[in-house]
């Protein structure tokens, strides 16, 4: 029987392949867009995880808002990064370093 | 106050008329944008001023009935506190958006899209802070989020505008996936997002779920305020991003997470204070300490008040760690002062270009200023004074009143490093009016160009000047009150 918390660490699993995969690439900023996206699809586990086991509609409300809004975050990733490749001809992590201190 | 059940009940156009600053801006931003599609770039001044008309109007649909309502079901808040930092967000908002003309004229970017972003960032910035919930919480800091990623990438053709925004993106992006996964948790462990609802079922002993979703929560929330040690991306984004944009990021933005992380703190989590009351006081005594060391070594302007942000931030969490109403209240005046600050210093570096017309970023470009532009010198002195929090001037008050809070909540040590760190800050502060007063110029600068970025600058130089001290009573009056309305739940 799968119960909540088979859900709960399906989701804490991705959320931190999803932390990990932005903190340890190093190679293209793409692989960073698709961490991010994991991390919303974990926390959209969660709430539907803990939505369904509370029979409270809050949570799914909140995984369609989720939902929506990291498609606007994606389309306005995507558009920065286009912008940013235009101005370096360059979209590997270890190059976007042109200010420090 | 109303019951959140009976707010199931309300009709539709009761909730509308409760949300009518954001109304307001929400129609505002559509027409704006409407316009600018038709009529294209050229409609870049008329649109900014436009956009000054709405925040008035929206600053004015904040008068009237001063009693706590609810509205959309329990979602949305219109109290006294959410007012207090409204005004706040709109003035920050307006002057952010007038100003810029010159620079962005400038460098070809006086796109129409600008006001429009500015005015859609400050209508999420008002949502965060009339959240009663954490879905509106999320989706108005998302809307303010996405606004200023766009803003960050401003200038389009330049590498470093658009690294800034990439920066700002991939982190703001994270924190905001860290808050989400802590109101997750939050929400399987209560069985509900509501901050009303939380209250009362956080004085139980905490479960080590709910522990988790608060810290996540407070870490996406420290993100946002650029609290250490999540401050990483602000001296970067600062620097690259165009200046009226990184004094809009200064200004607003701080203003309002401040105010959602103190609304989430008192009234979600008030029961768990003895929890949370920790992670505030670290991140205030990192973020002073760091913010003060971190700057004296900068040569870039930009970055240099990218790290008096950081410093102040972790001023005005004294106010939050101490976590009475007198704390709150000193929060608010911590921010409304802050501003003023900020956004004059920003605008002394607007106003300051080499004879060929681009803009000064390098701190020696600022040398023998008094003997070129005396009056420009004048205000940063005031400005750096003021930020470094020394007596007659008006940034002096609101740290004295988190020192005192921090104090009164017998909190000494945290009292005694903030006045340690104001002390390291105050030498990068008249580092720069040393410069100014005491070295040879090293070239010339042009004169200000627009008589309003003159007058902005001029009005907040008189702000934090002594005669702004009158002002405290009042200001100081409106905070105690917002804190009061939003400690009442």
């Amino acid at each position: 029987m799968i119960g909540l918390e088979h859900y709960i660490t399906v989701g804490a699993i991705l959320f931190v392949l999803g932390v990990l995969g932005i903190a340890l690439n190093r190679k293209n900023v793409i692989v960073i867009l698709m961490s991010i996206e994991l991390i919303l699809l974990a926390v959209n586990i969660n709430l539907v995880a803990f939505s369904a086991y509370l029979g409270d509609l809050t949570g799914q409300i909140f995984a369609m808002f989720v939902l929506t809004v990291a498609a606007g975050e994606a389309a306005i990733g995507l558009a920065i990064l286009v912008l940013y490749f235009r101005n370096r001809g360059t979209i590997a992590v270890d190059q976007i370093n042109q200010m420090k201190g | 106050m109303q019951s959140l059940t009976g707010t199931l009940m309300q009709p539709l156009s009761e909730s509308l008329s409760i949300a009518a600053p954001e109304l307001v801006l929400a129609l505002g931003a559509m027409t704006l944008l409407m316009i600018g599609v038709f009529r294209g770039t050229r409609s870049f001044v008329g649109l900014s001023w436009g956009a000054v008309v709405i925040y008035v109007i929206a600053g004015l649909s904040l008068l009237g009935d001063a009693s706590s309502a609810f509205a959309f079901g329990g979602l949305y808040v219109a109290d006294d506190y959410s007012a207090f930092l409204k005004v706040l967000i709109f003035v920050a908002a307006a002057a952010c958006t007038v100003t810029a003309i010159p620079y962005l004229r400038r460098a070809r970017s006086d796109k129409f899209e600008y006001p429009v972003i500015i005015m859609l960032a400050a209508l999420g910035m008002s949502m965060m802070v009339s959240a009663a919930d954490f879905l509106a919480l999320y989706v108005g800091l998302e809307l303010q989020s996405l606004a200023a990623y766009v803003l960050a990438a401003f200038h389009r053709n330049e590498a470093r505008s658009s690294e800034a925004g990439l920066k700002y993106f991939v982190l703001g992006a994270l924190a905001s996936g860290i808050l989400l996964y802590g109101i997750s948790l939050v929400y399987g462990f209560t069985g509900t997002t509501s901050f009303t609802i939380l209250a009362p079922l956080m004085s139980a002993e905490p479960s080590i779920g709910l522990i988790f979703g608060l810290v996540f929560i407070f870490a996406g929330l420290a993100f946002k305020i650029s609290a250490v040690p999540f401050h990483m991306w602000t001296p970067d984004v600062y620097q690259g991003a165009p200046t009226p944009v990184s004094m809009f990021f200064a200004s607003a933005p701080k203003a309002a997470a401040m105010g959602l992380l103190v609304r989430v703190a008192m009234e979600a989590f008030g029961g768990l204070a003895d929890q949370w009351h920790q992670i505030i006081a670290f991140a205030a005594v990192a973020s002073m300490i760091l913010g003060a060391v971190g700057a004296i070594g900068q040569s870039s302007i930009k970055r240099l008040l990218a790290y008096s942000s950081i410093n102040n931030i972790g001023f005005a969490l004294i106010g939050l760690a101490a976590s009475t109403p007198e704390g709150v209240s000193a929060v608010l005046f911590y921010m409304a002062v802050y501003l003023a600050m900020t956004i004059g210093s920003f605008l002394v570096v607007l106003s300051l270009r080499d004879t060929a017309g681009r803009p000064i970023d390098d701190i020696a470009g600022l040398a023998g200023l008094s003997r070129t532009r005396p009056g420009l010198a004048a205000a940063l002195a005031i400005f750096m004074f003021s930020l470094a929090g020394i007596p007659p001037l008006l940034g002096f008050f609101p740290k004295f009143s988190v020192f005192l809070a921090a104090v009164e909540a017998e909190m000494y040590v945290l009292a005694v490093i903030g006045v340690v760190t104001s002390v390291v800050g105050a030498y990068y502060y008249l580092r720069v009016v040393k410069l100014a007063y005491f070295d040879e110029p090293t070239g010339e600068i042009l004169p200000q160009e627009s008589n309003v970025n003159g007058t902005v600058l001029a009005v907040a130089a008189i702000f934090c000047s002594p005669i702004g001290l009158l002002l405290i009573g009042p200001i100081g009056r409106a905070a105690d009150q917002a804190a009061l309305a939003m400690l009442s739940f």
